[in-house]
This record gives structure tokens, C-alpha cells and sequence, in this order.
């Protein structure tokens, strides 16, 4: 469970939000939207301790939790506006790379199974610089399918991706929450989750 | 498995040496598919050192004289040059806030990357030491002293020159402010390591010059990780 209470967040001397609370029970995915510059990257890197909030506090499971918090860092899949991804490495290699980092050990099947599921099997040994920015997003999609994380924090998941890439993101998204699993998403395309499990949000 | 409990930490946390291999094997990993940059480094330090015989004189007591100030001031612009490498592509690429949001040790992650620069920085200009060494007509025992000083000193520049980079990530002149930030504090290490050859070449003996480099070594190994990984948190924020 996500809470977040009185939380306030300030660009230089302007205020982009404040008093901001709510409640992500598990098994909800979040969706925050707004126009661009009202803060939705600032909040979800708040949200995954990357950020420190001007005010207010947030709790995961009912612990309060510092920025770079290692109940979060445990806890979380952060997929942010860059895919980290490195252009020297291919594919399989960044995804392997990416997977290790949050400290999970997956079998090299399941790692080219992933890679298959986002269509990107035969592209597997290709150098990331080769592909596009769909693909590179289809990677990310393949990392957020592999790490056994209960938080996603996707910041503009769906930037790049073609119609079947964003099916896929939405169904990967109902899936992880079916589980059991919490989400927050700031996008402004619908994901088609059941309604009972989104709450949203706007910025302005 | 279903999520809805609360998440285990991770067996990962804490875990130090993995943190460190993980760094270094990636960084390695790259280093070696972009080997034309790394060539590119090298030899500015094989011209820099080559630059100065032409430049002054042939005469070979003055020159074995200034042959390790030379060589380690080459060494110290061979090592500043690297340094944006060290945390910019990553800073870039997003690679550096999932490093900060592993559940390995931030300064476990940062000091697998340092070590990478050392390998792929220091080592070879410590290593190229002798066969330069030669131009300035210095014998064997000097040349021994002066790569034993470069393998001491090298890693120094690499640990302190890691919290300039991490301090430097994200300003728009980051790279000349790195220059000022950090050549300040290479300074005693250039002092100590450039004096050992003449330290020994005097009758003193190297001994307390390497001993000091080496302290500096273990205080910087010391240290040094964790600054760098604070800055690199400060950078994100």
C-alpha cells in the first residue's frame, strides 16, 4: 500500500503542487495526468524515493520512507523517461544487465522468452544503438515483466511505442495488478484496466 | 507468487562485492566495445610526454631530472580527460537512477565503476611509464620507482577525480569546473609520487614517498566511495 500525505513539491520559487494526499491500496494502479509542467515527473520521482518532497511524507506499507529508502529500493521498478540503456551492449545484454542491477537472478530462458513476448527475439543481439525508440521502450517492457517488483513507477510509459506496444504495456499493467501488485503510471493514454482498480489523478 | 504481501528485502541488499562486480564487469563490458575513446586517451599521454624533449632540450641530465614531473603531470591531464566518462553516459542514459534505486549499496555500484576507470585509465598509463620513461633518458631504478609511484598514485586520481565527476553531473560547464574542482586535490599526490625518483635519486630512499602515497591510497579507498555516491544522490535529486 502507497500513501502519500501533504506532499508539496517546488521548481525554484514557483509552486508545482501542494497538500497532495491519497491512498493506493494493493492491487490499484494510480493514473496521473495533467499538462506538462505540473509536476507528474516530480511526483512519481518522489513517489520512488528519487526526489526529496519540499513538504509531507510518504509511506510504503505503512512505513515511512526516506528518498533512496531500501524498503523501496527493494520494492520498486522505477521505469523513467530514459530507457538506461547502453548503446555499446546489445539487447539481451542491456536486459541481463538491467536485471542483475535490481538484484534478481532470472535464467537466460526466461530472459529471451521476455524478449520474445515484446516481438524483439530476432533483435536480440543487435547493439541498442540499432534500435528504434519503440524497441528500446520494448525492452523496458521486458525488464518491467521480469523483476518481481509489487511497485511500478512509470513515468510516460507509452512515449514511442506503437498501438501493439502499448497493448501490450496495458496488458502487462492489468496483469501485475491482478496480482496484487500497485502501480502508478503518469500517461495520458487509457490503459483499458478495470475501472474498480484505477484511481486518477489530475495536476494542475 | 503473489505481490500483495509485504516485499522481502531483497537478498541483494547490503551485498557489497556483487554491488562492485556488477559495476565492473558492465563498465569493462563497454569500455571494451569503445576502445577507439580509450586508445584516443592514451595517446594524448604518449604525445604530452613525447612534447617535451622536443620542446626543450636534448641534454640528458636535465632531462632525467624533470623526466617523472613530467610523466605524472601527463598522467594527472590523461587521467582529468577520462574522468566525464566516468558518470555522464550513465547520468544520461538513465542508467544512473537505476543504479541509485538498486537494493545493492550505491557506494558498492560506484566503486565497481572506479575500479573500472582505474583498470582502463590508470593501469595502462602506469604501465606505459617505462618505455616513455626512456625519452628522458632515465635509468632502470628510476623508471621502477616512477611505475611503482604511477600503480600507488593512479588509483588516487581515479577516487578523487570520481566525487569531482559525480559533483559536476548535470552543470552545463561541468567539465572545466571539474578541472578546477579536482586538480587542487591531485596536487599532494603529484607532490609525493613525481618526488619518490628524487627522493631516491638523492640518497634519501623512496620509501616514505610510496609509504605516503599509499596512506593517501587507503584514506581515498576509504572515503572516497561514499562521497562520490552521495554527490551522484545529490545530482539525482
Amino acid at each position: 500500500m502507497l500513501e502519500a500525505h501533504e506532499l508539496a513539491a517546488h521548481r525554484g520559487h514557483s509552486r508545482l503542487f501542494e497538500g497532495l494526499s491519497f491512498r493506493l491500496e494493493t492491487g490499484h494502479a494510480l493514473v496521473v495526468t495533467g499538462a506538462n509542467g505540473t509536476g507528474k515527473t516530480t511526483l512519481l520521482r518522489m513517489l520512488a524515493g528519487l526526489s526529496l518532497p519540499a513538504a509531507g511524507e510518504i509511506r510504503w506499507n505503512g512505513d515511512v520512507v526516506a528518498p533512496f529508502d531500501p524498503l523501496v529500493r527493494a520494492a520498486i521498478a522505477f521505469a523513467g523517461h530514459a530507457p538506461a540503456l547502453k548503446d555499446e551492449l546489445s539487447a539481451e545484454e542491456n536486459l541481463v544487465a538491467l536485471v542483475a542491477l535490481a538484484g534478481e537472478s532470472v535464467p537466460r530462458e526466461s530472459i529471451r522468452a521476455a524478449l520474445d513476448d515484446v516481438a524483439l527475439g530476432p533483435k536480440r543481439a543487435l547493439p541498442a544503438r540499432v534500435l528504434s525508440q519503440g524497441q528500446r521502450r520494448r525492452i523496458g517492457l521486458a525488464r518491467l515483466s521480469l523483476l518481481k517488483r509489487p511497485l511500478w513507477i512509470l513515468d510516460e510509459p507509452v512515449t514511442a511505442l506503437d498501438a501493439a506496444g502499448i497493448a501490450m504495456l496495458a496488458g502487462m499493467v492489468a496483469k501485475h495488478v491482478a496480482r496484487g501488485g500497485t502501480a502508478v503510471a503518469a500517461t495520458h493514454v487509457p490503459l483499458g484496466l478495470p475501472d474498480a482498480h484505477v484511481r486518477s489523478m489530475t495536476l494542475a | 507468487m503473489t505481490l500483495a504481501q509485504p516485499a522481502p528485502v531483497s537478498a541483494a541488499a547490503g551485498a557489497i562485492l556483487p554491488g562492485v562486480r556488477w559495476a565492473l564487469v558492465r563498465d569493462l563490458r563497454i569500455a571494451l566495445r569503445s576502445r577507439a575513446e580509450l586508445g584516443v586517451q592514451l595517446l594524448f599521454y604518449v604525445i604530452v610526454v613525447a612534447l617535451f624533449p622536443l620542446s626543450t632540450t636534448p641534454e640528458r641530465t636535465l632531462l632525467s631530472t624533470m623526466g617523472p614531473g613530467v610523466l605524472w603531470v601527463a598522467a594527472l591531464l590523461a587521467s582529468l580527460l577520462s574522468l566525464p566518462r566516468l558518470f555522464a553516459g550513465d547520468y544520461a542514459d538513465g542508467t544512473l537512477e537505476q543504479i541509485a534505486l538498486s537494493p545493492y549499496p550505491l557506494g558498492a555500484l560506484v566503486s565497481g565503476k572506479i575500479l573500472a576507470h582505474w583498470l582502463t585509465t590508470g593501469l595502462p598509463v602506469a604501465l606505459l611509464a617505462p618505455p616513455l620513461g626512456i625519452q628522458y633518458a632515465m635509468d632502470a631504478e628510476s623508471l621502477a620507482i616512477l611505475t611503482a609511484a604511477l600503480l600507488i598514485g593512479t588509483p588516487i586520481l581515479s577516487l578523487l577525480g570520481a566525487i569531482g565527476a559525480a559533483l559536476t553531473l548535470g552543470l552545463r560547464s561541468g567539465g572545466s569546473l571539474l578541472a578546477l574542482l579536482i586538480l587542487p586535490l591531485y596536487v599532494p599526490v603529484l607532490i609525493f609520487g613525481a618526488g619518490a625518483v628524487d627522493a631516491a635519486r638523492s640518497g634519501l630512499g623512496a620509501g616514505a614517498n610510496l609509504s605516503l602515497l599509499a596512506a593517501g591510497l587507503c584514506i581515498a579507498l576509504v572515503g572516497a566511495p561514499f562521497a562520490a555516491a552521495s554527490a551522484v544522490r545529490i545530482a539525482l535529486d
